[in-house]
């Protein structure tokens, strides 16, 4: 076995451990199921009335539940960045850690099988949310090709944002703390971006933010190609900050992952 | 053993490791030689460094300086092949607590490549070996604290390896499991396995050991066999104890080299020649005053411990004393 394949084992051997963590503690989905939903529900029929005959022609027209639901998706993802930090860390806190460094397994196995592990809960909790979406009037225009191109958004934006988590959790002393660490990425950067309103809704300073950020290209990629509207650039823009964020929440792991051996 | 000069025969050996957090020297110097299949023990009060030493034995931290070699390999170049040849079991609980008993063995064997068929009938054999056959369905947080230990060192044993470190492996359990514990690890030694245990209880290491070495603040003070230590150290005595003051007061009078205790009512007589100085001390004492209870003591690791890592027996002279009857 070369040191390529071996590593590839190993790292399997770990996603299929965080699978069995996920199936038994079905919690670690239903989280981050349950808070998207609720936040669909609450603009759907709540809120959205008066945003969306707000927005007007900003929301391009659109019924407001077609022009959220890619948001409630994005969401759906970044709410998979509380579950990695937090099962992160619990592995980091725990005596098991030890354990793994002491063994002959490849470095950063147990880093690759969390980011694995969290990319696989993110494809179920986005379907399901799709499906609850679906349910509530969510009307795409999409096809199968334009499904395949969201899916792949989702799975480099999960993986971009899984390194990051990563890193966070290995930050954290406490389990609490990485929740907390992980709550700009859940809430406050999906709500800085064209998520839920259209960023030239926003006040100037907010509004420079909402364009610059990467958020925003990742949830206006996927409201083209599933309303059917302009892709433009926004697809390789999101993809372009999907592979950064990837790139320095691995760099950031890996310096945080030693940082722990001293 | 003849094999202290040959670091490849040895399955440790240690030189000059130190290790320091900030202002704090944990390690100030420390050197180790371990002979394979030897059980030797690390033992110290808490703090003395014990846990370090064996985290840098087992490639989890690097020494500031020093070098190590565990089963023939460098710790920092060769950090892989020693982690191929140790188990560790260190002092906190090591298992997934989200898996059960079972997943947990048969996740250290695929870590470890272990065949499939294997690895079922290994982690079967452990189970029954250690007595969880029954809980092996179960999650570990559903386990008594000796059941966990178990596991852990269960776990440890996946990979069969050749040099085992247990960090303080019955801290924290109740004397039955405690019992339990010693005896598998006695069944350990029995295959010829190395065992590095570290320890703050006397009678374990006096118990397992071949070997101990005594760690204080970072250095070792003594080293040797369990009966070299004793021998090592002031300890053996006679003891008398009396009914009354005045009894105590005459008895003082007559033995001025005893140590006397008001509250407990005793005298405490250095022994040091068996029979001879005990005759000697009864014929001082004379038929006059009147004891109430005599005892010989004969030093056991307590009195190694506290004479060589307190502050107020800084005299380690070799001490002569005599194996007695106790």
């Amino acid at each position: 076995m070369t040191t390529l394949t071996i590593a590839a084992q190993d790292a399997g051997t770990m996603v299929g451990r965080e699978l069995k963590h996920t199936l038994r503690f079905p919690l670690l989905l239903i989280g981050s199921i349950l808070g998207p939903v609720v936040f669909l529900l609450l603009f759907v029929y709540i809120l959205g009335g008066p945003i969306g005959g707000g927005l007007g022609t900003a929301a391009r027209g659109e019924p407001y539940v077609d022009f959220l639901v890619p948001g409630i998706l994005m969401m759906t993802v970044a709410a998979g960045s509380g579950t990695t930090a937090i099962t992160v860390c619990t592995d980091m806190t725990g005596g098991i850690i030890d354990r793994f460094r002491t063994m002959p397994i490849a470095r950063g196995a147990v880093l690759t099988g969390h980011v694995g592990g969290s990319v696989l809960r993110t494809l179920v909790t986005t379907t399901v949310v799709t499906e609850v979406a679906l349910a509530v009037g969510f009307r795409p225009v999409a096809s199968v090709a334009d499904w395949f191109a969201v899916a792949g958004i989702v799975v480099a934006f999960a993986f971009a944002l899984a390194w990051v988590s990563v890193a966070l959790g290995l930050m954290a002393k406490t389990v609490a703390g990485a929740n907390s660490a992980s709550l700009p990425i859940q809430f406050l950067l999906p709500f800085l971006s064209s998520a839920f309103v259209p960023a030239d809704s926003m006040p100037a300073g907010v509004r420079w933010f909402s364009e610059h950020q990467p958020f925003t290209p990742v949830v206006e990629s996927m409201r083209a190609l599933l309303t059917g509207a302009p892709l433009g650039n926004t697809a390789y823009l999101a993809l372009a900050w999907c592979a950064g964020i990837a790139l320095a929440g691995y760099l950031w792991a890996r310096v945080a992952f030693r940082r722990g051996t001293r | 053993m003849g094999a202290m000069n040959a670091p490849t025969n040895n399955a440790v050996a240690a030189n000059g490791l130190r290790k320091t957090y900030g202002d704090k020297v944990v390690l100030d110097g420390v050197d180790l030689s371990i002979g394979k299949g030897e059980v030797f023990a690390l033992l110290g009060p808490n703090g003395a460094g014990k846990t370090t030493t064996v985290k840098i034995l087992s490639t989890l931290i690097p020494a500031d300086a020093g070098t190590a070699s565990v089963m023939g390999y460098d710790v920092r170049g060769e950090a892989g092949a020693v982690r191929a040849a140790i188990g560790v079991t260190g002092q906190f609980s090591a298992v997934d607590d989200w898996l059960t008993g079972e997943e947990n063995l048969l996740l250290m064997g695929r870590l470890l490549h272990v065949p499939a068929a294997e690895r079922r009938a290994r982690a079967a054999g452990l189970l029954d070996l250690f007595d969880l056959a029954d809980a092996a369905a179960r999650a570990p947080a559903t386990y008594s604290g000796g059941m966990k230990r178990r596991l852990d060192i269960a776990m440890t044993l996946m990979g069969r390896p050749r040099l085992i470190f247990l960090d303080e492996p019955t801290a924290g359990l109740d004397p039955r499991s405690r019992h339990t514990t010693w005896q598998l690890i006695r069944e350990l030694v029995a295959d010829g396995v190395t065992i590095l245990l570290t320890t703050q209880y006397l009678e374990e290491a006096d118990q397992l050991a071949d070997r101990i070495a005594v760690l204080d603040r970072g250095r070792i003070v003594a080293e040797g066999t369990p009966k070299e230590l004793k021998q090592r150290v002031p300890g053996a005595h006679i003891l008398l104890r009396f009914a009354d003051a005045a009894s105590l007061e005459a008895a003082a009078q007559a033995l001025p080299e005893g140590a006397r205790d008001d509250e407990e009512l005793v005298l405490r007589v250095p022994n040091e020649g068996g029979i001879s100085s005990l005759r000697d001390v009864l014929t001082r004492l004379g038929d006059g005053i009147a004891v109430e209870d005599l005892s010989i003591h004969t030093p056991d690791l307590d009195d190694v411990f506290f004479a060589l890592t307190g502050d107020a027996s800084p005299d380690l002279s070799p001490y002569p004393s005599k194996e007695q009857a106790r």
